[in-house]
């Protein structure tokens, strides 16, 4: 019998610690994306743009399905990853930083894409007048300029990648104690009647997630005042 | 000295109709002055030259140095054009100081990490910048922040300074100060300029040669006086906006008297002889607006005066501009007009030396 306040905190610590990792591993490539996506012209550009969309439209258990098949031991890419780090992605807890990783990142594009769009132009142009090479432009004048932004995007996308559930419970699975993520321990705990557990673990999810929000709103773009 | 060929063409998107710019120029040391309405594709020219827009075709040249050259592929970067690049708005940086923004003009122009610090104390002081040089554009003055505008894009001695002037809502003040500064930096530097501009002063405090372009297209060439004089068409007239333009007819033309006379709606007005045109020719008269005198009308109209009743006044703060029926206009001093404010009828004379057609 489970004594009323005996919650197992192991999937608080495990969401957290996918939540941080999915969201490092997406910046990189989320601004990329948007930079290229804010600045470039390029055939395909449409294209690019719906693919990276496509993961916020999907049912979850669709993308999940997918990722099921590509990443399967026995096809291409699940062998890859076998050879190079020595055991299967799927099941695993790396599997749910990838099941993060789906969400946050058009999230994250989303958001950037429209920072880098924001940023006044002028200055872009005054740096590449001068001479600045893309690299110093995009370094110097644009990411400092799109940074409040990108950075309030980020702990967002953070708070998002805390709450998967879907595409989690079918490519990592419900193993207790290691790829147990909060939300599926919570389905777990109510689908087991194990109400105080849900209670609990409800209650921290939701007080992170309502600080993910404010801190976000701190740190989103100034509103000019006055 | 500047030569360029530039052809540029964006196609018509939803409900932005398309825009072709084909200019052919060249531009001497000094100041030149590119004249135009907004729109006219001014900024897309200072962009094409600095490096900022490539063109669809054409050719570039500064100093016999090809910067783009479409026939042979040449197509140079910004750092390689060293083109010094004023914007509408000052375009500082905003999370840097002015200090931290000249330095990083230094760096972009490749200058070594000692000479940088060098030039920009040096640019500090030049441009009354060195109590400011610690402050964010944001906690700096209009004034300061166009004088940081402009030591940044003169930093490192660029051959070619291409300045978009501010539109009017920058206020005369800053504006002034602008010419100023660049008068400053044509005399100390040496550096030429090429002012994109909307405002007519401009082209005469400033520019020693004048393009006037509008539509996308280069209208007429030449110093400011004499694109002012002689406007080649009905287009550059209309565009410096001081101009009658009247339908006219040439009734007769003799070449011996060196006389011909047009019919104006119901007048008859004499002017010289018009070399290259035909007795029925259907023309444009252009007069300056300055040009034509008026008095209040008393008796008989004088030879070519005709009569015209007065519409509209507008005062301006030297001269008045007379707003009359058939849309005459006639500008003269506020002195003159001062006392004969309550005439309606008045007398507009033609001179006949100042007649020209087009």
């Amino acid at each position: 019998m489970n004594a009323p306040m005996q919650i197992d905190w192991f999937p608080l610590w495990l969401s957290l610690r996918v939540a941080a990792l999915a969201t490092l591993l997406a910046l990189p490539l989320a601004i990329w994306l948007a930079h290229l996506l804010a600045h470039r012209r390029f055939r395909g550009k449409a294209l690019l743009d719906m693919v990276i969309h496509l993961p916020l439209i999907l049912p979850a258990t669709v993308l999940a399905y997918y990722l099921l098949v590509l990443l399967s031991q026995s096809s291409p890419l699940g062998r890859i990853y076998e050879s190079i780090f020595g055991g299967p992605l799927l099941f695993t807890w790396q599997a749910a930083v990838l099941a993060a990783l789906i969400h946050t990142t058009p999230l994250l594009v989303q958001a950037s894409r429209t920072a880098f769009e924001g940023v006044d132009t002028n200055c872009e142009r005054a740096a590449r007048s001068l001479g600045a090479s893309g690299w110093r432009v995009f370094w110097r004048v644009s990411l400092p300029l799109a940074q409040r932004s990108i950075s309030a995007a980020a702990v967002l996308a953070f708070g998002r990648a805390l709450g998967d559930f879907g595409v989690t419970l079918m490519i990592a699975g419900n193993l207790p104690g290691q790829t147990q993520t909060l939300p599926v321990a919570i389905f777990s705990a109510v689908e087991s009647g194990n109400g105080a557990a849900a209670r609990g673990l409800v209650l921290v999810i939701s007080g992170m997630i309502l600080g993910i929000l404010f801190l976000a709103n701190r740190l989103g773009p100034r509103r000019a005042t006055g | 000295m500047i030569q360029a060929r530039i052809r540029k063409k964006y196609p018509a998107v939803a409900e932005r109709p398309g825009f072709t710019l084909e200019v052919e120029f060249q531009a001497s040391q000094g100041v030149t002055v590119l004249y135009g309405p907004g729109g006219a594709g001014k900024t897309l020219v200072l962009d094409a030259i600095a490096g900022l827009v490539p063109p669809d075709d054409g050719r570039i040249l500064i100093d016999d140095q090809i910067l783009y050259d479409r026939a042979t592929g040449i197509n140079r970067s910004p750092a390689e054009r060293r083109c010094g690049y004023i914007f509408a708005n000052p375009a500082l940086i905003p999370h840097m100081t002015l200090r931290q923004n000249l330095l990083f003009a230094a760096a972009c122009r490749r200058l070594p990490r000692l000479e940088r610090h060098r030039q920009v104390d040096e640019i500090l002081v030049r441009f009354r910048l060195n109590e400011a040089g610690g402050r964010h554009p944001r906690e700096a003055s209009e004034s300061e922040r166009q004088r940081c505008s402009v030591a940044r894009a003169v930093i490192g001695q660029p051959r070619l300074l291409l300045v978009d002037e501010p539109s009017g809502d920058a206020g005369a003040a800053l504006r002034s100060e602008l010419l100023n500064l660049l008068q400053d930096v044509r005399a100390e530097m040496g550096i030429p300029i090429l002012l994109a501009t909307r405002q007519l002063d401009d082209c005469f405090e400033l520019g020693e040669e004048m393009l006037a372009i509008d539509g996308g297209r280069l209208l007429q060439s030449g110093p400011p006086r004499s694109v002012f004089e002689q406007p080649v068409n009905v287009g550059v007239a209309r565009l410096l906006g001081c101009f009658n333009l009247l339908p006219v007819k040439i009734e007769t033309l003799d070449p011996g008297k060196n006389t011909s006379r047009l019919r104006l709606g119901d007048e008859a007005i004499a002017g010289l002889y018009f070399p290259g045109r035909l007795r029925g020719d259907l023309l444009t008269l252009c007069v300056r607006h300055d040009q034509l005198r008026a008095a209040p009308a008393a008796g008989k109209p004088g030879p070519n005066q005709i009569r015209a009743s007065l519409q509209r006044v507008a005062e301006g703060r030297h001269t008045v501009r007379l707003h009359f029926a058939g849309e005459i206009v006639v500008e003269m001093p506020r002195a003159d007009y001062g006392e004969r404010k309550h005439v309606r009828e008045w007398f507009v004379e033609f001179p006949q030396d100042k007649l020209r057609v087009l």
